[in-house]
């Protein structure tokens, strides 16, 4: 009996276009045909809670162009507000409906307790291209913050949504969005597992491998355009790098025993992987060519999960050389390791926030594995979930959130939580096992 | 390739000899048990003519296939248990890895590989090394009874391929464990 056990495909940062992936790749196109390709159910998204005081945005519905896509672009932006927690949308029923500063009557706007306006339209343009113009607008001050006008192709619909809600997210809060961003996880469907790539909010999934064994570990590259993980394909762990682009990919680490825990340094040009080769699982560094192999940690312990600080000068990393499994930093150089956790016997998975100051990790407290994070100066920590199975947390490009997988009745899910724990949003699709989630750029 | 075609060999003389019938051998599947082999490579299975293998005959107390299936040697058991968060390979083992030691020192081209597992709680990567410290505890425990590294790998499945897939701690004790399978088995 044949089988073609892995079979991949390719991710374009606007567009999916099947019939490309099928010219390109003659080789998988069986396996394309075989399982319908990529982008049909995506994740359902569940909002629970939200900061104390959010910013009350009212998003009136762009003026729509005949045969735009659907859903319309203040649906997919007000949801990425939303999901943030730091925002509140108001009803627009019953209200005005301008397109135009000009139309708006900000008493209306005031009326119904709105902070922020926005208001829009989509116009056809030849060759099918739709213009987008819209306006942020301060409800109080009546000034206009921002205005923005877009030609796109309808494969842009979504992208463009997400730039809108990162513009208003950005203006109103004065910290950049991150809703144009991407996420990686593994979805398990019976014994078929899938990595797939999504948009932030899980929507516009793309599979970039289908195996019959697990893969775990999924990291992209510091620039977005490759993915590293670990494939049990070839009856153990081997550590492969593919491209996003046109789905090539290479072994990075193969050598005898185990190889996991990839983790690339800020600059992109060398990667972390834990090797068994000589014995215990230790950290080496390997370039991004798979050449260049050195060993970083020489113990006789466990020592794994490395990840890097984004100045790339410190790793940490979890290991069991005190006797239970804690979390530890070193000089990305080397040198002497020093424990960064200590309350409770089972702390790993550790995840440094884009500005270095904040520590997110998976704790164990009774038999309950829940995110929890840590101020790396201050040493205070804060457990984040009330779910009791947390695994794999990443910050967002923000440091605004941390996602993670979780299991919810017997399903695994991915969840979002704000860094103050009061935020929650829950990605999942029913009949799906989801986990290993990572957030990239 | 010596490897990959001496069993072929033996399986082709041993059906052009079993005349008297009811000898078989099974072309067993040896890809993607080593690294470097095609990244596809491991879903394709080839399966020799008719069956289920070697069958035993009564043939007095003589076991005429490969003693490594042989129900009644040590050497057909392949699973090490470990107690909770333990890496020792408990005394009641001993006899079934001198076994598996007297086994590989006296065929120098067989090769093992260790294949350590953990349960599913916690840490898929850090699950993963501690079944990599389960198959490095018995890889060390042969070393000591003589087998040469070059016959042994020592990986790690992690929590990835549990044996049990329930979730009570009678199931997990079934994932704790290092499996001895040898490079020519599935």
């Amino acid at each position: 009996m044949l089988d073609c056990p892995i079979k991949k495909a390719f991710v374009s940062p606007m567009s999916v276009s099947m019939l490309r992936a099928v010219l390109l790749f003659p080789l998988f196109c069986l396996a394309l045909l075989c399982a319908p390709f990529s982008a049909r159910a995506a994740m359902e998204i569940q909002v629970i809670g939200g900061a104390a005081n959010k910013i009350a945005v009212a998003m009136v519905p762009f003026q729509a162009a005949p045969g735009q896509p659907s859903p319309a672009l203040t649906q997919i932006a007000g949801d990425d507000l939303n999901r943030s927690g730091q925002f509140r949308l108001v009803d627009v029923g019953g209200a005005q409906q301008p397109v135009m500063p000009a139309q708006v009557d900000y008493g209306v706007w005031r009326g119904k307790g709105a902070d922020a306006l926005v208001v829009g339209q989509v116009a056809a343009q030849p060759g099918g291209r739709l213009e987008i113009r819209f306006y942020l607008l301060d409800v109080l001050k009546q000034t206009q913050l921002a205005a923005y006008s877009y030609t796109i192709t309808a494969g842009q619909w979504r992208a463009t949504a997400h730039q809108i809600a990162d513009l208003i997210y950005a203006k109103l809060t004065g910290i950049p969005g991150a809703f144009s961003t991407r996420i990686a996880y593994v979805q398990k469907q019976g014994r078929r597992y899938e990595l797939r790539v999504a948009d932030a909010d899980g929507q516009n999934p793309r599979t970039v491998v289908r195996s019959n064994e697990s893969v775990i570990s999924p990291m992209f590259s510091p620039d977005g355009s490759q993915i590293v993980y670990v494939s049990f394909e070839d009856r153990k762990p081997v550590v492969y790098v593919q491209s996003l682009r046109d789905g090539h990919r290479r072994k990075l680490a193969a050598f005898k025993g185990s190889n996991s825990a990839p983790a690339w340094t800020p600059d992109g040009r060398r990667l972390a992987v834990v090797l068994t080769r000589d014995g215990a699982s230790q950290i080496y560094m390997i370039n991004a060519d798979g050449g260049g192999l050195t060993r970083l940690t020489r113990g006789s312990n466990i020592d794994t999960e490395p990840v890097f600080s984004p100045d790339g000068q410190t790793l940490y990393f979890t290991s069991d050389r005190g006797g239970s499994p804690q979390i530890y930093r070193m000089a990305a150089s080397g040198g002497e390791a020093k424990r960064v956790t200590f309350n409770g016997s089972y702390n790993v998975s550790p995840a440094i926030s884009p500005d270095g100051k904040y520590l997110a990790y998976i704790s164990r407290d009774g038999g309950r594995f829940s995110v929890t994070l840590q101020e790396l100066a201050s040493g205070q920590t804060r457990v984040l979930t009330d779910t009791a199975r947390d695994e794999s947390p990443s910050f967002a490009p923000n440091g605004q959130a941390v996602l993670y997988a979780t299991v919810q009745g017997e399903q695994g899910i991915l969840g979002t939580v704000s860094l103050d724990g009061k935020t929650h949003a829950r990605l999942s699709e029913s009949g799906v096992d989801a986990r290993e989630p990572v957030w990239g750029p | 390739m010596n490897k990959i075609l001496w069993p072929i060999l033996v399986a082709l003389t041993l059906s052009a000899c079993g005349t008297t019938g009811g000898t078989q051998a099974t072309v067993e599947d040896r890809t993607g048990s080593k690294a470097g082999t095609a990244s596809t490579g491991q879903g394709t299975e080839t399966t020799g003519v008719g069956g289920s293998g070697v069958a035993g005959n009564a043939m007095g107390d003589q076991y005429s296939g490969d003693p490594r299936k042989n129900p009644a040697s040590p050497l057909s058991k392949r699973s090490v248990f470990f107690d909770y968060d333990s890496f020792v390979v408990k005394d009641e083992y001993r006899p079934m890895l001198e076994a598996h030691a007297g086994y590989l020192m006296s065929k120098r081209d067989a090769h093992v590989i260790l294949q350590g597992n953990a349960d599913e709680r916690g840490s898929r990567e850090y699950n993963l090394a501690l079944g990599q410290k389960r198959a490095e505890a018995v890889r060390k425990a042969l070393a000591v009874l003589g087998v040469s590294d070059a016959q042994m790998e020592a990986i790690s499945f992690g929590e990835e391929k549990p044996r049990s897939e329930g979730h009570t701690d009678e199931a997990y004790a079934e994932n704790r464990r290092t499996d001895v399978v040898y490079s020519d088995e599935k």
